[in-house]
């Protein structure tokens, strides 16, 4: 067996067949860990023993039995520390099961580390991580994208057979785009946030990182639908999501909006992506020209939203009942002040007080409920375009892995990173991002695909199709 | 719009966050990058979206039941808490 290669479904397949089983995988993903990982960090801790356990009793007949799972380490699992890569959180233990974890567990899968990310999910290079930096597995000397850079790195490197992450603005489809592997962010309300420790509750999905498209179906299958528990989450049926995995793409109606290929963009990765267009038309598919002109004003309207909801979310963390509280407070006020500035790396609290400031008297008309309402034209910007077409095609990325250290003190800069996956989250559609090619440093490029919500399985349909006409998903790093 | 200087001493101490004295400098002139960056939403003509229109939002609030379930552990809540004792979060003396 070589776990570099093997897939949710090769291996359900060799369960089967008995010629592996779940302790078998787990020792050879432990044997390709340490290989990697003292180059790549994208793990923040793993429990080797109680990983052994769940997979010596594994039930391999369960749609995702015996697989193992990493997991961002915002997502509660109970009994594990789940410290958000933030000093405020380093000694918490998790209460009680996310419901994505409950649901895992319910399909037979097992969990198998916890994966580093940008600080309470904000960034987009996981430099905000207070623990560690995650290197790019394809150039260890890059960034691996953000927030959740740890799951993309290990999916990447071949060191995690999936992981689980979360997206608020483009957290799993940029890092995914970066290093190599599948990102998907779920339409808004499919998956349960309960036990995801909330950034911007409007936009954060829970989704997943995997070596190719189909194990995303598997796993979403299994986690997504209804949760009495979580008052956004969507009471509507969860469709067969590989109903038309295999079909091939004629008659497709795939749109092409020019504003995302305007300036900015760098010329290798839009060359990859037309490229993609050109095999998408090739095959069949009807290629549309279309425009989503609120499309310049997604950076101004997720960082004015998510801001202000991050500033409210994390109002939580004030030092009295969990988490960290200051040795130095006196009083209730100082425990607040104190806890928070030792607890908290620069970009929190960069976008708590910019959250703060854009909901403050005499501003909130100016910044949020324009904010607001500028989201609401970008829906309908989709909600338009979905009329004539079923997927929205463009670049995950404008770039392709940048430097370590190359925007950390510039965060406009960083923020500009997102330009192509934000208008998901803004509108509540899902979206993925799967390898379309790789540039001339050898670093993989990205391409996105959308759908409206609920519209996952034909998104799948066509990222497949895409995936099995090339070879890029089975590209394994060498890790230099 | 024209941007004001952001005074971020006041706006942090809104957030109930102290900042150290590195990033009380740092913050003033990034957040005046960031500001002057979503100014740009003056250009987009919101005209078309009523008040209601953003309340009428349906991704949000269905409650379920409110039927009575088990809470977390007292155990597993207080395992958490910076301090405590006797079943209860211990916190500085909040009134003189």
């Amino acid at each position: 067996m070589d776990i570099t290669t093997e897939t949710i479904s090769s291996l359900k397949r060799k369960y089967a067949a008995g010629e592996a089983s779940p302790s078998d995988v787990l020792d050879a993903l432990e044997a390709r860990i340490e290989s990697t990982e003292p180059k790549v960090l994208g793990y923040l801790r793993r429990n080797l023993e109680k990983a052994r356990e769940q997979a010596s009793v594994s039930d391999t007949s369960l749609p995702l039995g015996g697989i193992p799972i990493a997991v961002k380490d915002n997502i509660n699992e109970d009994g594990e520390i789940c410290t958000c890569a933030s000093t405020y959180l380093e000694n918490y233990l998790s209460p009680y099961n996310a419901t994505v974890i409950d649901r895992l567990q319910a399909a037979g899968a097992f969990t198998y580390g916890r994966t580093n990310m940008d600080e309470f999910a904000m960034g987009s290079s996981t430099e905000h991580s207070a623990f560690q930096k995650t290197n790019n597995p394809w150039d260890v000397s890059r960034i691996p994208g953000g927030s959740s850079g740890g799951s993309a790195a290990v999916v990447g490197a071949r060191s995690a057979i999936a992981a689980l992450g979360s997206d608020t603005g483009g957290s799993i489809r940029q890092p995914a785009a970066l290093c190599g592997c599948v990102g998907m962010k779920p339409s808004y309300g499919m998956v349960s946030r309960y036990g995801l420790v909330a950034f911007a509750s409007s936009l954060d999905q829970i989704g997943t990182f995997t070596r190719n498209v189909e194990d995303s179906a598997l796993i979403l299958q299994a986690i997504a639908g209804y949760d009495p528990m979580e008052n956004t989450s969507k009471q509507q049926e969860v469709p067969d999501l590989c109903a038309h995995i295999g079909k091939d793409v004629k008659g497709l109606r795939i749109a092409v909006p020019k504003e995302y290929f305007g300036a900015g963009i760098d010329a290798e990765v839009a060359q990859k992506v037309k490229a993609a267009i050109d095999w998408y038309q090739n095959e069949g598919a009807e290629i549309v020209e279309i425009s989503l002109p609120h499309t310049e004003h997604a950076i101004a309207v997720y960082y004015i939203i998510a801001t202000a909801e991050a500033s409210s979310n994390l109002a939580r963390f004030d030092g009295v009942r969990y988490g960290h509280r200051s040795s130095e407070a006196k009083d209730a006020i100082s425990t607040y002040h104190l806890s928070r500035e030792e607890g908290f790396g620069a970009e929190v609290k960069r976008r708590i007080i910019l959250g703060t400031y854009v909901l403050s008297s005499g501003y909130y008309d100016a910044y949020y409920n324009r904010a607001q309402k500028v989201r609401a034209l970008m829906k309908q910007d989709f909600e338009k375009a979905f009329e004539k077409c079923d997927l929205v095609l463009t670049p995950t990325s404008p770039t392709a892995a940048f430097k370590a250290g190359e925007k950390l003190d510039d965060p406009l800069q960083m923020y500009l990173a997102d330009v192509y996956t934000i208008a998901a989250n803004a509108a509540g559609i899902c979206g993925i991002s799967l390898p379309c090619g790789f540039n001339s440093e050898n670093l993989p490029v990205g391409l996105q695909l959308m759908g409206p919500a609920y519209g996952e399985p034909t998104m799948y349909q066509a990222a497949y199709a895409y995936e099995q006409a090339h070879g890029w998903s089975q590209q394994v790093p060498s890790i230099t | 719009m024209s941007v004001e200087k952001i005074d971020v001493d006041y706006v942090a101490k809104l957030a109930r966050i102290k900042l150290t004295d590195e990033e009380a400098a740092a913050f003033g002139e990034q957040l005046q990058d960031i500001v002057v960056h979503v100014q740009q939403l003056d250009k987009a003509d919101i005209s078309s979206i009523s008040e209601s229109e953003l309340a009428n939002d349906d991704s949000a609030n269905h409650l379920r039941e409110d039927t009575p379930r088990p809470g977390l552990p007292t155990d597993k809540v207080l395992n958490n808490a910076p301090e405590a004792a006797d079943g209860e979060i211990v916190m500085p003396k909040i009134v003189e």
